[in-house]
C-alpha cells in the first residue's frame, strides 16, 4: 500500500463538505473511497446529536496487559508537556480501544495490526530488558521505539513493528489533538460564530511574505 | 398538511407529480407551485428536517472513531447525509468492473433533500463553450440551447438561493447580472499564498462561487425580479429570504446548515414551496415505473411505500422525474410497456447511455511559508474562497487532450481531525515524544491541498442498464454500471498532477507522496465525484437523445426529466448550479403548457 493509499483511508473527512475535497476545514482530509461492503456498524442513520462515549456502541477489546501497553505507548508518544497533558491523561486509550474493536473493515485492520504490535512489544522488551514494555524506564521504552519510529530507515527486521508504531503514532496523535486539550495545544480558534470574517491578521501575512 | 401519507395522495388529484427532492425536484416543485400548480413530491428516503437534526458545533470527539468516514457515514459521521453512500443497505447495483478503472460507484442519498444536504455548494455557471462542445472540437455532444438561454435562470436562481462569488470576466467563466452575486469571502493566508505564486506560472486564482450567504439575502429586490407579476409568490419568498440567517463563519457546510445560511434543497426550495399550500411530499415513496395511459401520455407512478410496503400508484396531468440521473434512467427502464418494450421513452435506444462523472485527481503539499502561522480563526466559509478556473482554452491544440479542468484548493488550519497530525513521518524523520509535539505544532495548517474536477466527454462504453436478474429488497430490478475513461480524461487527469506539482514547488513547498505521471493511476475511479449526469440526454433530434431542449422526451408528450439526466455534456463547472437553472427553465415550460391547455 502505497503513501497515497494509506493517507486516503488512514484520514477521512471527520468534517468536509465533499466536492470541497479534503480541505474544507480540517487541513488534511483526503475523499472516503467507495467501501467494499457494509459493515455492521452505528448504522447508516445514526443519532448525530447524542455525544459518543466508547464501548456504547460495540464492545471493547483491551485486556489489562494491552490496557498497560497501549497507555505505556501513547504516553512515550505524547507526554505530558508545559502546553498540554499526556495522551492517556485526555481520553486517548478509550479512542484507541475504540477504534481497534469498531467493526469496520479498516478499524479491523488495524485490530489486528495493533494487537501484533502490543505482543511484539512485550516480547522485544523482555528479550531486551527482561519485564513488559509497560514496565521498563522511559530509556528502555525509548531504547526500543528508536528503532521502529521510522518506517522508511528502520531495519528489515523491524519493518513490521516500524509499520505498527507509525499507525499506533497517527491514531494516537489523532486522538489526542481531536480533544479540547489536543485544540488548545494546537491553538485551533475556530469553530465558534462570529458577526463577520476579517481574514487573517497583518502578521500572519507578514510571516507567508504577503505583507 | 403538506407532508402526507402515501394513501392520502392516491386520494388527491395533482396537475404534477415530482419524483425526488435534491437540487431538480426541489427547483421544480418550487417554480411550478409558486406559479399555482399543484404538486406532489415522492422522495424515497426518509423526512429530514435540517433546522433540528443538523449538528452544528458537535467536535470530532463526541464522535464515534472521532467522526472519520466509515461505510455506513462515508464522509463522516457528522456528514449530513444519512442513508446513503456509495452503498445502501437492500439496495445493490452491479459493476461490470472492479478494477479502478471500470468501475463506476454509484452514490444515493436516500433522505429528503438528497444529496444538496451535504454538498459542497460550489456553484460555477456552465459557460457559452460548454453549451456547443461539439461545434468546437467534435467531440461529444452539443446542448440544443445555448449559453444565452440559460444565462436568466443562472440569474434567478443565484438570486434564490444565494450565491458568493464575483465576476472576474474570464474565459468562458460567464459573469453573472449585476446585482446576483453576493461578496465572496476574505481569503485565508493559503488562499492568497497560492494565488501569488500561481499568478508566476499564468494560472489564474479568482474567488470562488459557492451557495453561502455571506449576507443576508436582498429580499426587497429579489422578490420582484424572482416572480415578476406574482405578488403572492413575492411575498412568500420574501418572508422566506428574512427567515434564512446570514452565515457566521463556523460550521462545515457539509454537515447541513440549521440556521439555512447555505443552500440545500430543504432550507431553501421547500419551505417557499410548502408555504404555498399547493405542494404535497410523500415520503418513504420508492417510485419504480412510470404508468402509461392508452392515448401514450404518462399517466402518474407507481411506487413502494416503504412504510407498510404496499405498493401504490398515483396520478397527475404531467410526470416529472428528478430522482438522479441514474436512478431517473432506472425509472425508465423499469417502465415496459407493449409500446415502450426496452423502457418508457427509450426509441431512441438511448436512455442509460452517456453517463458521465466528473474527471477528478489531488495533491497535497506542505509549505514551509505557513508553518506556525500566529494563531487566528480560519474556519472562513468552510472551503472555496478562491479557485482556478480553467485557463488553458488557448492551448487546446497542443495539450493531447480536449477540454479543461478547474482547481479547487484550500489550507490553513482547521478543525483537528484525526489527520491532523498522521502521516508526518516524511517531515519529522519519525518523531516522537516532546518532539512529536513540537512538530505537530509546527506542521499544523502548513498543508494545501490541490483537487482537479474536469470535463468527461460523454462515450459509448460508459453506461448502465437494467441488470437481468439482480433486484433490489423491494423487488425493483437494479441498474448495471458499465465505464471507461477515454485518453481526453486520463491525459487530464495526469496534467492536474503535473500543474499541482507546479504550484507546489512555486510555493516553496514539497509534493507530498509524488506526482503522478501516470494518468490512468491519477484518476479517481468513475462516481468518485459525484456528479453523475447523463444517462438521458437532451438533442435536436429524437433519433439520438431522450428528451427536447425543454427536457420534455421525445416520445412522451406529458413526461419530463429535470435532474442531471438531460445533460448533454459535463462541464468542468460543478452540476448542480446548472440542474437547479435547467430545471427552472423546463418548469417554466411546463407552466406554458399548461395555461395553453396543452398538458
Amino acid at each position: 500500500m502505497d503513501r497515497r493509499t494509506t493517507l486516503k483511508w488512514i484520514v477521512a473527512a471527520a468534517a468536509s463538505a465533499p466536492s470541497l475535497g479534503r480541505f474544507a476545514l480540517a487541513g488534511q482530509q483526503p475523499p472516503p473511497r467507495p467501501a467494499a461492503r457494509i459493515a455492521r456498524g452505528y448504522g447508516t442513520d445514526p443519532k448525530l446529536l447524542d455525544p459518543n462515549k466508547p464501548g456504547a456502541l460495540w464492545p471493547l477489546t483491551f485486556t489489562k496487559r494491552q490496557r498497560l501497553a497501549a497507555t505505556a505507548l501513547s504516553d512515550l508518544i505524547i507526554p505530558a508537556d508545559d502546553v498540554s497533558p499526556s495522551a492517556s491523561a485526555v481520553g486517548v486509550v478509550d479512542f484507541l480501544d475504540e477504534w481497534i474493536s469498531a467493526p469496520y473493515e479498516r478499524q479491523e485492520g488495524d485490530r489486528k495490526l495493533v494487537l501484533d504490535g502490543f505482543k511484539w512489544l512485550d516480547r522485544e522488551s523482555v528479550r531486551r530488558f527482561s519485564r513488559p514494555f509497560a514496565a521498563l524506564a522511559v530509556a528502555q521504552q525509548t531504547a526500543i521505539c528508536d528503532d521502529i519510529c521510522n518506517a522508511a530507515t528502520a531495519k528489515p527486521r523491524f519493518a513490521q513493528a516500524a509499520k505498527f508504531f507509525a499507525r499506533y503514532r497517527d491514531l494516537t496523535a489523532g486522538g489526542f489533538y481531536t480533544t479540547p486539550q489536543g485544540r488548545k495545544d494546537l491553538q485551533y480558534v475556530g469553530n465558534m460564530p462570529l458577526s463577520s470574517f476579517d481574514g487573517p491578521p497583518p502578521e500572519a501575512l507578514r510571516k507567508a511574505g504577503l505583507a | 398538511m403538506p407532508f402526507i401519507t402515501a394513501t392520502a395522495a392516491t386520494q388527491e388529484t395533482y396537475d404534477v407529480i415530482v419524483v425526488g427532492s435534491g437540487a431538480g425536484g426541489g427547483q421544480t416543485a418550487y417554480t411550478l407551485t409558486m406559479d399555482g400548480a399543484r404538486v406532489l413530491m415522492l422522495e424515497a428516503g426518509r423526512h429530514y428536517d435540517p433546522v433540528s437534526e443538523t449538528p452544528m458545533f458537535q467536535t470530532p470527539d463526541m464522535a464515534p472513531l472521532r467522526g472519520i468516514g466509515t461505510s455506513d457515514k462515508p464522509f463522516g459521521f457528522y456528514d449530513a447525509t444519512v442513508d446513503g453512500g456509495w452503498q445502501v443497505p437492500g439496495e445493490p447495483y452491479v459493476q461490470t468492473s472492479k478494477e479502478d478503472s471500470g468501475r463506476f460507484d454509484w452514490w444515493r442519498a436516500r433522505m429528503l433533500g438528497g444529496r444538496t444536504n451535504h454538498w459542497g455548494r460550489i456553484s460555477l455557471r456552465n459557460g457559452p463553450y460548454d453549451f456547443k462542445p461539439y461545434s468546437r472540437d467534435g467531440l461529444g455532444f452539443d446542448w440544443p440551447i445555448s449559453y444565452e438561454e440559460m444565462a436568466p435562470y443562472y440569474d434567478k436562481v443565484e438570486l434564490l438561493v444565494g450565491v458568493y462569488g464575483s465576476n472576474s470576466g474570464l474565459e468562458n467563466t460567464p459573469d453573472s447580472s449585476p446585482g446576483c452575486l453576493l461578496p465572496p469571502p476574505k481569503p485565508k493566508v493559503s488562499d492568497l499564498l497560492v494565488a501569488a505564486r500561481a499568478a508566476k506560472l499564468g494560472i489564474p486564482v479568482v474567488p470562488g462561487h459557492r451557495a453561502v450567504l455571506t449576507q443576508q439575502l436582498d429580499w426587497k429586490n429579489s422578490q420582484a425580479k424572482l416572480h415578476p407579476g406574482n405578488p403572492a409568490a413575492q411575498k412568500i419568498i420574501a418572508d422566506d429570504m428574512q427567515r434564512r440567517a446570514a452565515c457566521f463563519w463556523a460550521t462545515p457546510c457539509g454537515r447541513g446548515c440549521s440556521i439555512r445560511a447555505n443552500y440545500q434543497s430543504t432550507t431553501v426550495h421547500l419551505p417557499p414551496a410548502l408555504a404555498t399550500g399547493k405542494l404535497d411530499i410523500v415520503t418513504d415513496a420508492m417510485v419504480h415505473e412510470v404508468t402509461l395511459g392508452k392515448d401514450g401520455r404518462a399517466t402518474g407512478v407507481g411506487f413502494i411505500d416503504r412504510i407498510t410496503r404496499q405498493q401504490r400508484h398515483v396520478t397527475a396531468r404531467v410526470v416529472v422525474l428528478a430522482a438522479s440521473a441514474c436512478e431517473s434512467v432506472r425509472i425508465l427502464l423499469n417502465s415496459k410497456s407493449t409500446r415502450f418494450p426496452h423502457g418508457l421513452a427509450n426509441s431512441s435506444g438511448k436512455v442509460g447511455k452517456y453517463i458521465m462523472d466528473t474527471v477528478g485527481s489531488s495533491l497535497d503539499g506542505q509549505v514551509p511559508l505557513l508553518e506556525s502561522m500566529p494563531p487566528h480563526n480560519e474556519d472562513a466559509a468552510s472551503g472555496h474562497q478562491m479557485y482556478v478556473p480553467w485557463w488553458l482554452y488557448k492551448d487546446a491544440a497542443k495539450l493531447g487532450f480536449a477540454r479543461g479542468y478547474h482547481i479547487e484548493f484550500g489550507g490553513g488550519k482547521g478543525m483537528p481531525g484525526l489527520g491532523t497530525a498522521a502521516e508526518l513521518e516524511w517531515l519529522t524523520g519519525g518523531s516522537y515524544g516532546a518532539k512529536f509535539k513540537q512538530d505537530a505544532r509546527r506542521y499544523y495548517g502548513s498543508f494545501v491541498g490541490f483537487d482537479g474536477r474536469g470535463e468527461m466527454i460523454p462515450n459509448e462504453h460508459s453506461y448502465c442498464e437494467i441488470d437481468p436478474e439482480v433486484k433490489d429488497k423491494w423487488g425493483i430490478p437494479v441498474l448495471r454500471f458499465h465505464w471507461k475513461w477515454s485518453e481526453h480524461e486520463t491525459r487530464q487527469a495526469a496534467h492536474m498532477q503535473k500543474t499541482f506539482g507546479e504550484i507546489i514547488e512555486a510555493m516553496g513547498g514539497r509534493v507530498q507522496g509524488r506526482v503522478e505521471t501516470d494518468g490512468a493511476k491519477a484518476i479517481a475511479p468513475g462516481g468518485s465525484i459525484i456528479h453523475e449526469v447523463g444517462g438521458a440526454i437532451m438533442g435536436a433530434d429524437a433519433k439520438t437523445s431522450v428528451t427536447n431542449s425543454s427536457c420534455q422526451t421525445w416520445d412522451v408528450d406529458n413526461l419530463y426529466l429535470t435532474d442531471g439526466a438531460p445533460f448533454a455534456s459535463n462541464a468542468d463547472k460543478n452540476p448542480t448550479l446548472t440542474i437547479m437553472a435547467n430545471a427552472w427553465r423546463a418548469s417554466d415550460r411546463i407552466l406554458e403548457r399548461m395555461r395553453r391547455k396543452e398538458l
